[in-house]
């Protein structure tokens, strides 16, 4: 792990990854959205918006890993003083924010037809929520400091602190009677939804982590190439 | 222990020469609460069913006002670095500086939501569960800002920062607090409530000294 850890020597695996990630992450979603769309049956009950599925359920699977891998980094960061650690915690928050606002957007189109409101105050929506503050305090925390150094030392700290939400949310479905329906898939016996329903769901979520991992290059190089502009001017002026 | 009393005499008497800030707080509060009835309208049955809920947001928010200037001021003028420095453990010092916030701010809170709950027409039943869950949440909101303050600690606009990072991870204590004082109101069973927030607080005053003593060491050095 630590020899990765080197900027130059990510940058040129990083390369190397990107165009197959983004490519799989684009073959993964469109048929994932087309099995979602044409190819699977309505459900019994909810008819054809149990479709919203397929974006929800996986955009919700990544808000919940994305903040935890963000919290590996911050504490790898805090722990090795690894700056690549910083980098990808600084870049994992926005994309986190956007899926969850995904989560929570398409969670409010789902329910209105569903429960005949667009919100409830139930633990799932409101943790989820919660969430979603968590990592606008992290972003707004970042970059709130003179020092940058310090604005990632305080929002890994952040970052750490706020990982008790994380099983709160995910449990929150069985520990409080709420409206949000349980977990169908992450059970002990068999996942309770069937064949037709689960492929495109499966390949979506695929395809969301493929599109995650992208995003997250994307991004990191540029941070690291900003990093060297800057080094680069102040070499200049000095 | 003896270092653990001077260090709280210390703060209690910087406070005392500069009592205006405590009052500020205490005020606003009021004021705060005193804007709802105006708001919302002077119903009384409705200003009794949402009594619990007005005090305890307001509580929050008045914590919010004072707490970034836990750690500020010896930040500023470097006593902060000396307290890191000291053999004397730096979470007990912490312990101190959050038991010295609670007891001037938290505290005066506590004392003056009687009055505003007969303002408020709040149920005759409901008095004591919310001084229980003052007693029991203002500290643990004192102990979790401590780690806020420590970790907003020299940015811009730490005030404002501070509230967006702790009130998402303070709100079981909203939750909990209300839900005790609308059910003695209905003459309910308030004990899980209870029994939770005195979790929540024994659970902080273990962790929080520590998580805020780790951050100013590791933002100040």
């Amino acid at each position: 792990m630590h020899k990765f850890a080197n900027p130059a020597q990510f940058t040129k695996i990083a390369s190397r990854v990107l165009p197959w990630t983004s490519s799989f992450a684009a073959v993964c979603s469109l048929f994932g959205l087309y099995f979602g769309i044409f190819d699977s049956p309505a459900d019994y009950q909810q008819g054809e918006t149990v479709r919203i599925m397929y974006v929800h359920v996986p955009a919700a699977w990544m808000s919940l890993f994305i903040y935890s891998l963000m919290a590996a980094a911050s504490a790898s960061f805090l722990i090795w003083k690894h700056s690549l650690a910083d980098i990808a915690a600084r870049s994992l928050a926005p994309i986190g924010a956007a899926f969850t606002a995904i989560t929570l957007i398409t969670g409010a189109l789902w329910g209105q037809p569903m429960w005949g409101t667009w919100w409830v105050w139930d633990a799932r929506l409101t943790s989820v929520l919660v969430l979603f503050f968590l990592y606008l305090g992290y972003m707004a925390l970042v970059n709130a400091f003179d020092d940058p150094e310090k604005g990632s030392k305080a929002a890994a700290g952040l970052a750490l602190i706020g990982f008790v939400n994380v099983p709160i949310i995910k449990f929150s479905v069985d520990w409080w009677n709420t409206l949000h329906q349980p977990a169908s898939l992450s059970r002990l016996d068999a996942p309770a939804i069937d064949i037709s329903m689960l492929t495109p769901l499966l390949l979506m979520a695929l395809g969301f982590k493929l599109l995650l991992i992208s995003i997250l290059i994307i991004k990191m190089r540029t941070i690291l190439i900003e990093k060297r502009i800057e080094a680069k001017q102040l070499l200049k002026s000095g | 222990m003896k270092k653990f009393l001077a260090l709280v005499q210390r703060d209690l008497i910087l406070v005392y020469r500069s009592a205006n800030d405590a009052w500020v707080v205490l005020f606003f509060f009021v004021i705060a609460v005193t804007l709802f009835p105006l708001g919302i309208g002077p119903d009384p049955s409705v200003l009794q069913q949402f009594s619990g809920g007005i005090i305890w947001i307001c509580a929050l928010l008045s914590a919010m006002l004072s707490l970034d200037g836990v750690f500020q001021s010896d930040f500023d003028d470097g006593s902060l670095d000396q307290m890191i420095l000291t053999s004397y453990p730096l979470e007990l010092l912490v312990l101190g500086k959050c038991f010295v916030h609670w007891l001037t701010t938290g505290f005066p809170i506590l004392l003056i939501s009687p009055v505003l709950a007969t303002m408020l027409n709040m149920n005759l039943d409901s008095y004591s569960t919310l001084l229980i869950t003052m007693l029991l949440g203002t500290p643990t909101i004192s102990l979790m800002g401590g780690v806020g303050a420590a970790l907003v600690l020299g940015s811009r606009l730490s005030g404002v920062l501070i509230s967006l990072i702790i009130l998402p991870l303070i709100i079981p204590i909203l939750i909990f607090s209300v839900a005790a004082i609308n059910a003695s109101g209905e003459g309910m069973e308030i004990s899980s409530a209870v029994k939770l927030l005195g979790a929540l607080l024994i659970i902080s005053s273990v962790f929080c000294p520590w998580a805020t003593a780790a951050t100013l060491r590791n933002l100040t050095y």
